[in-house]
């Protein structure tokens, strides 16, 4: 086959990485060096401490030149890490950069074993397989697709507002989807915001009404992507639009239909409120909702139900014509280049840990509901009471519900412990009420957290160290009567306590949103085993995912606060806009081929192809695969009866010499 | 006679996306597995010839993992289906050559399932050696001497039998 780079003969220069101690710690590297050393084509053979520094680059480059190389073999990290780089250093020494490949002698050697002459015989197979197969390795050119320019974003939580407006702010386009009537996503029901206690409406409002007015942005909320084709730079994206009976461009959001509708008092649990107070099938999710528009709920609305409603709606809108009871489901299709996902988390339900009361008692409340109530615009206006009016004279607050837990979530929420300070001080600030803290440990690493909790110290919260075992309504002594009694093991304190409080707020944990794993299918991701978003890497590639050109921004990567949520959304948008501004994607040249001589015309090829690459030439009567559409899977390759498609940089002789190399044990 | 040193030869095949990732994400957490499997890395199970796993076991494996992403997370769409039906088959030709099921395995580990990878590999590898060696090449040698044996009877009982049927014509 193909093995000489032109005059014939193979010159392969092999270097093995120390890392460290990363690899040299449990391979014995010269060993493979010496090893390789002896292979037929192997001109150069070393090992050196950095392999991916500037001066092991510059190694692989002086020997190129020095010694006329033509190939080249790293024995390193996983190719998923610095494939790219060696590559580059390659193709800076004057090679064509797929005359190289990788061994991965860190992730599936040195750190996977402990044995050193085991670990070091399984480095030796693997660079042999790699010396075996790099001298197929053809010279290849990268092929370059233009980038669609537009950007779709998906969740209009603070995350994915920030991420569209900083997309929107560079001039590019930005298609903003959001599943809820409004966008705002949690932090839009958060009254104050830790640790400077500055209002959450204040800072959220101005940067939601940026979204509906900004010229670049193209808002659609209660609307879900339902299909996603394509890949980076050209994504064919449906939006399903669901229909909200009000005409979006002619609604003004005055209202008057909510006074009309034939429900004359709120009936429905109030979505925004968590349930808190009531509203009607015609409604308006919260008063600084974007858009400031109606929206009608079709399992609540009796014309929408059934149609034979009287339509006092359809009146008091009068002459705007905003109510249309017509609207259908709507599919639209639309082209973006690239997609940064922001779909947020789901609060941990807080009834799957049945001894704390919750849905029981009624005055043990969650942390979101306790933040409606003290919020000025919620359903008490601002006053913290009891289910029965009172307000409390006593409030426990239990940390770690659904979070740190291993019969429930093993993860750290992380903006529980603030959160609850936060709610702790307004408590304080509202009431007169003594507060109480229950946690396990305060964690407050974020920048002036520690001092917000300094704070929460100095201002007389008080704060026992605990799982809390149970709450209960049962009166052992007179001071417990009529209150709700926490019994935990204070384990500073070293003993069990009954401590009675009025109400008791569960500071309730982050998880993935429910649909998660349909998400990630629809956007072809991964999910860590916890159900959250996978990074591409944890700390170099935090908000790239293994799709190119969809980022993850958010909770839906992982739990996190407000700063945190904003500084990867702008990474995110970051990630993005370098692409666009790149104007096109290098594609891998891993595409599969035809030899036309070869083909028998016999069609298997062309049902397995996902991406409709390859047709049928009825003139010639031979397959064709168009290397545009191909990804370079090498489904076709593998299943074609002749051996007519090969596939670059994964041809037969390739992985045949590949075999052959791991199977000789030196 | 069997080698008390003898440790089982696997050859994995792992795609891109998932199996290989997961085995990356065992490394970074320093998750431990024996040392007798060597991977390579396709970009989906999909490319898997099923040559490549007779190639395999030809060279003296003793056992070949596929691994790809879960069903309906494939990266190319349906890869793994592909490699799922092309497996059902390939079992069956297996079977006719006299090599053990547990020999070929095909698992689906997605990418964050480190410690997957690391228990699949664990498992195989004590499955296999208790199989014992495959030694598909020593096997091949015996079978050719066989049939090289066979073939020289064959030819012997021809010429007898020309030779008696010279004798009768000349009887």
């Amino acid at each position: 086959m193909n093995a000489s780079n032109g005059n014939g003969e193979v010159r392969i220069g092999f270097y093995i990485c120390h890392c460290g101690t990363n690899i040299a710690g449990v391979v014995d590297c010269p060993a493979v060096a010496q090893y390789v050393a002896k292979l037929p084509g192997v001109v150069v053979s070393r090992d050196y401490k950095y392999m991916c520094s500037d001066p092991g680059q510059e190694l692989i480059q002086q020997d190129i030149r020095a010694h006329q190389l033509n190939r080249v073999v790293v024995a390193s990290c996983s190719p998923l890490l610095h494939e790219h780089t060696f590559r580059n250093a390659v193709a800076a020494g004057g090679l064509n950069p797929f005359y190289f490949q990788m061994v991965n002698v860190r992730e599936h050697d040195s750190w996977v074993h402990t044995d050193r002459a085991e670990a070091t015989a399984k480095a030796k197979s693997l660079a042999h397989a790699a010396i075996r197969r790099v001298r197929f390795h053809r010279a290849l050119e990268t092929t370059r697709v233009p980038i669609h320019p537009d950007v779709l974003v998906v969740g209009g939580g603070i995350a994915g507002i920030h991420a569209a407006i900083t997309v929107a702010n560079a001039g590019k386009k930005v298609f903003l989807v959001e599943r809820e009537p409004s966008i705002g996503g949690h932090m839009a029901k958060f009254d104050k915001t830790f640790p400077t206690l500055d209002c959450a409406a204040c800072i959220l409002t101005p940067k939601m009404s940026a979204v509906r007015s900004h010229e670049n942005i193209t808002l659609w909320t209660y609307s879900e992507v339902v299909k996603v084709e394509g890949y980076v730079g050209n994504y064919t994206v449906t939006v399903k639009r669901k229909p909200r009976y009000v005409n979006e461009e002619l609604c003004v959001g005055c209202q008057e239909c909510l006074k009309a509708c034939v429900f004359k008092e709120p009936k429905f649990p109030d979505e925004f409120n968590v349930g808190l107070n009531k509203r009607k099938p015609i409604y308006i999710p919260f008063p600084q909702a974007v858009p400031q528009v109606v929206v009608i709920d079709p399992e609540r609305c009796i014309q929408v139900k059934t149609g034979k409603c009287k339509q006092t709606c359809l009146e008091a809108c009068a002459d705007r014509h905003a109510i249309d009871f017509s609207q259908k489901e709507e599919l639209v299709e639309i082209k973006v280049g690239n997609i940064i996902i922001a779909t947020g988390f789901k609060l941990f339900d807080a009834k799957r840990i049945p001894q704390y009361g919750y849905g029981l008692y009624p005055n043990v409340v969650t942390s979101i509901e306790l933040e409606r109530l003290v919020t000025s615009s919620g359903p008490t206006a601002g006053e913290i009471v009891l289910r029965d009016g009172r307000k409390p004279k006593s409030v426990g607050f239990i940390l770690c519900v659904g979070s740190r837990d291993m019969k429930t979530n093993r993860w750290c929420s992380r903006t529980c412990c603030m959160h609850s300070m936060k709610l702790a001080q307004l408590v304080r600030e509202h009431t007169d009420a003594d507060v109480t803290v229950f946690y396990l440990d305060i964690r407050a690493p974020g920048k002036g957290c520690e001092e917000f909790y300094d704070r929460s110290l100095k201002e007389g919260i008080q704060f026992v160290r605990g799982r809390v075992a149970e709450v209960t309504d049962w009166a052992l002594a007179p001071e417990e009567e009529g209150k709700l009694v926490i019994r935990v093991e204070d384990t500073l304190a070293g003993f069990v306590r009954r401590i009675p409080v009025d109400m008791i707020v569960l500071a309730v944990g982050m998880e993935p949103q429910a649909d998660a794993q349909d998400v990630r299918r629809l956007f072809n991701m991964s999910c860590g085993s916890e159900g959250w978003f996978l990074e591409k890497h944890p700390k170099l590639a935090p908000v790239s995912t293994f799709t190119d050109g969809v980022f993850i921004a958010g909770c839906c990567q992982g739990p996190k606060d407000i700063p945190d949520s904003i500084a990867q959304a702008g990474a995110a948008a970051a990630e993005a806009m370098a692409l666009i501004d790149k104007g096109y994607i290098e594609q891998e040249p891993n595409t599969a081929y035809i030899v036309e001589e070869d083909c028998s015309g016999c069609k298997s090829c062309i049902p397995l192809c996902p991406f409709t690459a390859i047709t049928f030439d009825e003139a010639k009567q031979k397959a064709h695969i168009n290397a545009a559409l191909c990804k370079g899977c090498g489904t076709c390759v593998a299943a074609c009866p002749s051996g007519s498609i090969k596939q670059n940089l994964f041809e037969d002789e390739e992985i045949f010499s590949e075999i052959e190399g791991v199977l000789t044990y030196a | 006679m069997p080698d008390p040193n003898w440790q089982p030869r696997i050859v994995a095949f792992f795609c891109n996306w998932c199996t290989y990732t997961a085995a990356d994400l065992a490394g970074v957490s320093r998750l431990k597995y024996a040392p007798n499997v060597r991977v390579i890395r396709l970009m989906c199970s999909g490319r898997l010839d099923p040559q490549f796993v007779l190639e395999a076991l030809a060279h003296g494996a003793d056992g070949v993992l596929i691994g790809g992403c879960h069903l309906g997370d494939c990266h190319y769409v349906e890869g793994n289906y592909k490699t799922m039906r092309r497996f059902t088959l390939f079992k069956r030709l297996l079977h006719d050559l006299g090599i053990e099921e547990q020999r070929v395995r095909v698992e689906w580990i997605s990418a964050s399932e480190g410690e997957q990878v690391k228990s699949v590999i664990n498992d195989m590898v004590e499955k296999v050696g208790s199989l014992g060696p495959l030694n598909l090449p020593k096997r091949f040698a015996e079978w050719d001497r066989e049939i090289t044996a066979l073939e020289r009877e064959l030819h012997k009982a021809e010429q007898q039998a020309e030779a008696k049927e010279a004798e009768v014509a000349h009887a």
